[in-house]
């Protein structure tokens, strides 16, 4: 049984109240670090704990601390990102839902470490329950003292506002998230500068996904190094993971990192294995903008090693036969999935939340999708398929935000591995418009690297 | 004495050039001037907060500075990336930046509609001259284009959104010179689209101005639409009274007729001084105007391409090496127009 930091008392009734919370022992971080701690070391022991950022790309997140400007006269901002809106990824909608004071008790700890006055936690548009929920969580905090002026009488103030999203998945970027917040078109903004220096109303700005912000309370209570002793190398500490898809028991699990992907999906613990007996295909493992990989190769690395859940395991291998840990949006695809289709799916969406702003993303989403649809529909030739690796070629780095990467990836990744399946589709365009490409060899166990 | 300003060096395709800190890799180019200039089909100096979006001008940093020596991870768009005192740029010298370059020509060719043969902009067009230097012979896209409906801005502009790259100039202009926003995009992706307030009327007096900003021709001048091609046009640089701008402007003739009026363009195609509605539409006499001179135009421009009579050096000249050198420009000219 893995340890649970973040959802540890998840099934307590009455948890999302201020009441259960508190008698849970919620809130000490924020007594600790008020009372008994300074600013810098409360970062000491975020950095100490290694907390990497669980939004998606992993940075470090006392680094990212340490890097905010702290010019004289201006006020500083700690933005909460839960414009949550990855396809697969639900883990911060069930933080909010379930222990809104997690993220409370997250944001006055971190807010605190870095000097912020105002907070902002910006929740996706289309989550108005959980706006609602966290609304009424501030109310109560504030009501306990928690909020407001002179915070359990330690001089320090902070409130902390709710805005709801402007209903874009790219708005999550987060200086397309500054861009909304300030009301504004969500348009990525051209870095540098970066939100360190100039985020917010071109103040010092940090921002944090919902997970690492609530991770910081187990850091301030149990302090950084006892954080670092749960996981492996440099991924350290818990991870929430949001599975779905084939599997016999999808849903938000806290796993410990390092722990192998396999027992992941067939223990009973987690995922219980895939459902209605079938067989494993694929799986994305982080978010549908991570690389795909075939059964074989997310169970093991190209080098036979068991794949482990943490950032640099998943990671191995690189773009060649590796994934990324992502927001841990972990999407199971059963024998009956047709890849063709998935992607076709995920271009789809990437093509419908471009912004529209530089010409590789906007136009080449756009490009992919025309031929992921012939392709899906029986009209491919087999040059589409390498037309279609050329265009993500062209988008991936050459876009101002990741979005172009994010739509360049699941394409690649599907070539680079489903190849097969993609031909089989423009061979037999009748065939596939009736059944699917099965699961073919992509289970079968890796050929030995033979020097 | 004053304090000596610390410059920046700076290094674009082996050519060195010391600039002001703050400078733009795109300026620090435009410095130093020729080929190794990126293209630039969203930036506009004028135009605050403009760049990055068209990603034409990506340019390789090989070198980040002289305190830090490693290279960028990725092409950098050099309109908004600013100099660092050491860095080393790769422009034409990189294969990868012009790969990417072409890449880009053609993304932002497979939605333009190609009509040069009926577009007013053709001739002076940014996105003609790209796809001419870096298009493939073929196009690959043959799905098909988004069309839009042409829409009246006002009695004097049309826009013709099929046309337009998203550069997002005009809508810079319609915000910085103008006092109400009324203009902007609509939508996101490839979807998107320039358009104003519930096809309100752009009505100011500045607002003519989106047209000359426009790289492409999907913000035309109504006063000249369909009047005539711009290569059979003569631009004479004129000046006027105006109480309302500079009145600096460039009319296009045709014959004895001024057939346009548009602001004084520079070597990299950026107008120098924004003129009014009044001086753009209005004044289309020649007794309007005071004439300065004949407008440079580069001889690379098809503009120019019937303003030099064709040069037929006598067969002497051909034969004796010192006539031979002494009309070299000559020779090379008429080796050009033949």
């Amino acid at each position: 049984m893995g340890r649970k930091l973040l959802l540890e008392h998840i099934n307590v009734p009455g948890i999302n109240t201020l009441a259960v919370y508190r008698e849970k022992g919620g809130y000490r971080a924020v007594e600790k670090a008020l009372k008994s701690m300074s600013p810098e070391d409360v970062v000491e022991e975020v950095k100490k704990s290694g907390l990497r950022g669980r939004g998606g790309a992993g940075f470090p997140t006392g680094m990212k601390w340490s890097f905010l400007a702290k010019p004289e006269g201006v006020p500083r901002y700690l933005v909460c990102n839960g414009d949550e809106s990855e396809p697969g990824t639900f883990k911060d909608r069930y933080l909010m839902t379930y222990i809104p004071h997690a993220l409370i008790e997250g944001m006055i700890v971190s807010s605190y470490a870095l000097g912020a006055n105002t907070s902002y936690i910006y929740i996706r548009g289309e989550m108005m329950p959980q706006i609602r929920i966290m609304e009424k969580a501030i109310e109560e905090a504030k009501a306990a003292g928690y909020l407001g002026k002179n915070i359990l009488g330690t001089g320090y103030d902070l409130e902390i506002y709710v805005q709801p999203g402007g209903g874009a998945y790219i708005c999550g970027e987060e200086t397309a998230l500054l861009e909304s917040l300030e009301g504004k078109r969500g348009n990525p903004r051209i870095k540098p500068p970066f939100p360190a220096v100039a985020g917010l109303y071109n103040c010092p700005t940090v921002v944090n996904n919902v997970e690492s912000i609530a991770a910081t309370v187990p850091i301030v209570n149990d302090g950084g190094e006892e954080y670092a002793k749960i996981g492996i190398e440099r991924s350290t500490g818990t991870k929430l993971i949001s599975a779905s898809g084939n599997l016999v028991k999808p849903g938000v699990y806290e796993i410990e990192m390092g722990l192998p992907v396999e027992e992941f999906i067939y223990s009973d613990e987690y995922c219980g294995g895939i459902a209605n007996g079938k067989r494993l295909k694929a799986v994305v493992a982080g978010g549908s903008s991570v690389p795909i990989l075939p059964a074989n190769l997310i169970t093991h690395t190209i080098n036979g090693n068991p794949r482990l859940m943490t950032y640099e395991s998943l990671a191995d291998g690189g773009f060649v036969s590796g994934t990324a840990m992502g927001s841990g949006g972990f999407i199971a695809f059963d024998e009956d999935q047709c890849i063709v289709r998935n992607t076709y799916n995920y271009t789809r969406f990437y093509r419908h939340e471009s912004c529209g702003q530089c010409s590789p993303c906007r136009e080449g989403t756009g490009w992919m999708e025309k031929i992921l649809y012939k392709i899906e529909h029986g009209h491919g030739s087999m040059e589409d398929v390498d037309l279609l690796w050329e265009i993500q070629r062209k988008i991936e780095g050459n876009t101002i935000c990741p979005l172009g990467d994010a739509a360049a990836w699941p394409v690649a990744a599907a070539i680079r591995h489903f190849r097969d399946e993609f031909e089989w589709h423009i061979l037999h365009p009748q065939e596939a418009q009736q059944r699917n490409y099965g699961l073919a060899h992509y289970a079968d166990p890796l050929v030995p690297v033979t020097e | 004495m004053a304090e000596e300003i610390q410059k920046f060096k700076v290094t674009i395709d082996g050519i060195t050039i010391d600039v002001d800190p703050g400078t733009t890799i795109l300026n620090a180019a435009r410095q130093i001037g020729g080929e190794i200039v990126p293209p630039a089909m969203c930036y506009y100096s004028k135009l605050e907060g403009s760049g990055g979006k068209c990603r034409t001008c990506l340019v390789k940093v090989s070198k980040g500075s002289e305190k830090d020596p490693r290279p960028m991870p990725k092409l950098v768009a050099s309109c908004r990336t600013t100099v660092m005192d050491g860095m080393e740029v790769l422009n034409i010298t990189a294969p990868e930046v012009v790969e990417a370059r072409k890449a880009v020509v053609e993304m932002l060719l497979i939605n333009h509609p190609l009509d040069c043969p009926v577009c007013d902009q053709a001739g002076e067009c940014k996105l003609q001259d790209l796809g001419y230097e870096h298009g493939a012979l073929q196009q690959r896209y043959e799905f098909e284009r988004r069309t839009f409906e042409r829409i009246d801005i006002g009695d004097k502009i049309q826009l013709h959104m099929n046309r337009c790259i998203l550069c997002y100039r005009c809508v810079f202009v319609a915000n910085q010179l103008t006092e109400k926003r009324e203009h902007g995009i609509l939508n996101r992706g490839d979807h998107a689209e320039i358009s104003t307030f519930i096809h309100q009327a752009l009505d100011h007096d500045f607002i003519g101005n989106v047209i000359d900003v426009c790289p492409v021709g999907a913000l035309t001048d109504k006063t000249f639409r369909f009047k005539n091609r711009v290569w059979f046009t003569k631009p004479v640089n004129a000046h006027c009274n105006c109480s309302k701008c500079s009145g600096k402007v460039t009319l296009w003739y045709k014959g004895t007729d001024v057939i346009r009026v548009t602001a004084r363009k520079d070597e990299f195609d950026e107008v120098e001084e924004f003129i009014c509605n009044e001086c753009r539409f209005e004044r289309k006499h020649t007794d309007d105007w005071v004439l300065e001179e004949p407008t440079k135009v580069s001889d690379q421009s098809v503009i120019a391409s019937n303003h030099y009579e064709a040069f037929n050096p006598p067969a002497v000249i051909k034969n004796d090496p010192q006539l031979k050198e002494a009309n070299v420009e000559q020779l090379a000219r008429s080796e050009k127009l033949k």
